[in-house]
């Protein structure tokens, strides 16, 4: 697979480590959410067939994390954004 | 039909005329006591066992392909016990236990072959950890061994012992466990099933539950029409949580695929399966002589039946690095199949909280070895409604209760078992 780098352009799939889920950046509140939430946030997963949005670090590269649009049916990679736009249009950082 | 040696021998002798289909192709009846989703090698060993051992012989197993083409007929075929924790190794002895007269039991030539398991040991910190499990395994029933260094040469003296990463100091062996003929499996368990009145419905796909006005599970939609059930059996690892969110449910399992690959046929030189886990590499020697071998899961979400090449990179690496005699073999196929990746590396043999509604998956990629103990552990909760004693950790809610059998110990992490 190549997924290609907002920043840096086409690179191999092998340059990066895969988090998971994009859900992963939305993380319960420790002082006000009880533990159900916790307890799905770290264990439960939708693991779609079809369009999945996920994480994935640039390790062996400039050291970005990536939330990519791929169909886990084909492989195919739709669209690629860099995580911090992301968590900011979701409200999760400044 | 009882087959046998004059069976053989009479066919023989008569044109080969006698033989029959080995299971019926049924109509679906309106209601069965127990209905089981998914006719892969635990629904069928789930149906055999709910019909031999438990009575219950109004079972219907629904498939939506045919017997033996899903990760029945996709794994490496290793059988083996050698596993560390308390809720994990008493259930895979047991399964051993059966495997070892299951061909008998089922009256089918399975091909069960035990010809040992070798885990290779590269340091002190290694040996160890496999002593302890050495150890672990024997509580349990199970034979194991540690092997020293010239042990571990007599057994395999083409590994490359001066490694200069992962130099073999030794092994831990387990002799019992082997191989099997995977397809044979899934065929013996639906002959036996079908023999005791199960009905089995290939290329009927389900597609959705039939729920009553309190919510309860009472059957499932088909391809071929509404089929009720007192019980529904979910048994569909690989596409567990396509299957379960069809009754709304989230689980802890990711899909990903692993890989497997074989080589063309060659005269027996590999004593057993020899997995080297420092490079993430493992390989047997079939029955027909093909070099069978594979390494990690490709890593991401995926439900596409095939890899990437990076892993294929890396599997034949770890092969050329502690066995650089299989750079003469030449790769003949590579394949790939799709795993329950739970969260904790465990699988799941359980109740759900939706009454009649019943769930078996999460076996990340150490299913077939299984095979006969998780179809007679979720037969055993489908007939009596309790956990078999030895299956009674594998809940689907013990991450909310803090009790993960973490075999790894790595923690909530799918793509790490």
């Amino acid at each position: 697979m190549i997924i290609n780098h907002p920043l840096l352009g086409p690179r191999d799939a092998a340059e990066f480590v895969y988090k998971g889920d994009v859900g992963l950046i939305d993380r319960p509140d420790g002082m006000s959410d009880d533990l159900d939430t916790f307890h799905d946030y770290a264990y439960l997963r939708d693991n779609p067939a079809g369009e999945h949005q996920e994480l994935w670090y640039h390790e062996q590269g400039d050291r970005s994390w990536l939330v990519v649009t791929r169909s886990t049916l084909t492989h195919e990679i739709t669209k690629v954004e860099l995580a911090r736009d992301v968590a900011r249009a979701r409200g999760r950082s400044s | 039909m009882k087959y046998s040696a004059w069976q053989v021998f009479k066919e023989g002798l008569t044109g080969n005329k006698g033989w029959k289909p080995v299971w019926r192709e049924p109509e679906p009846k309106a209601e069965y006591d127990v209905v089981i989703v998914g006719g892969g090698g635990h629904g069928l060993s789930t149906a055999y066992y709910l019909a031999k051992e438990f009575g219950v012989t109004n079972v219907c197993v629904v498939e939506k392909g045919w017997l033996g083409g899903g990760n029945i007929g996709r794994n490496t075929t290793i059988i083996r016990s050698n596993y560390l924790l308390e809720g994990n190794q008493p259930f895979y002895e047991k399964s051993l236990k059966l495997w070892e007269g299951l061909e008998q039991d089922f009256n089918y030539n399975a091909m069960v072959s035990q010809r040992s398991i070798i885990n290779l040991i590269h340091s002190d910190a290694q040996r160890d950890a496999f002593a302890r499990r050495a150890n672990a395994m024997r509580l349990s029933g199970a034979d194991s061994e540690i092997l020293d260094k010239a042990g571990i040469m007599k057994a395999c003296p083409f590994l490359d012992f001066d490694n200069a990463r992962f130099p073999i100091q030794g092994a831990l062996r387990q002799k019992r466990g082997g191989t099997v003929r995977h397809d044979a499996v899934a065929w013996g368990y639906a002959r036996g099933a079908d023999e005791r009145g199960v009905d089995i419905l290939q290329n009927c796909e389900m597609t959705g539950f039939i729920r009553d006005k309190d919510g309860a599970v009472v059957g499932v939609e088909t391809a071929k029409g509404q089929i009720r059930a007192k019980k529904v059996a979910v048994c569909v690892a690989g596409s567990s949580s396509r299957v379960m969110s069809m009754a709304g449910m989230r689980l802890p399992i990711e899909s990903h695929v692993l890989q497997a690959f074989v080589s063309e046929g060659l005269k027996p030189i590999i004593p057993g399966v020899i997995t080297f886990g420092a490079g993430h590499f493992y390989v047997s020697q079939s029955d027909k002589g093909g070099l069978v071998f594979g390494g990690d899961i490709d890593g991401y979400n995926t439900y596409a039946q095939r890899g990437n090449l990076p892993v294929v990179e890396d599997v034949c690496e770890g092969g050329m690095a502690i066995m650089p005699m299989i750079g003469r073999a030449r790769l003949l196929r590579m394949w790939g199949g799709i795993m329950d990746m739970s969260m904790d590396g465990s699988p799941f043999i359980t109740k759900t909280d939706i009454p009649g509604l019943y769930f078996n998956g999460g076996w990340c990629y150490g299913g077939f070895k299984a095979t006969p103990a998780s179809g007679y552990c979720y037969a055993h909760l489908l007939a009596t409604d309790r956990m078999h004693e030895v299956a009674t950790q594998f809940r689907l809610d013990r991450f909310r209760r803090g009790l993960p059998i973490d075999e790894k110990g790595q923690g909530a992490q799918p793509n790490l078992h």
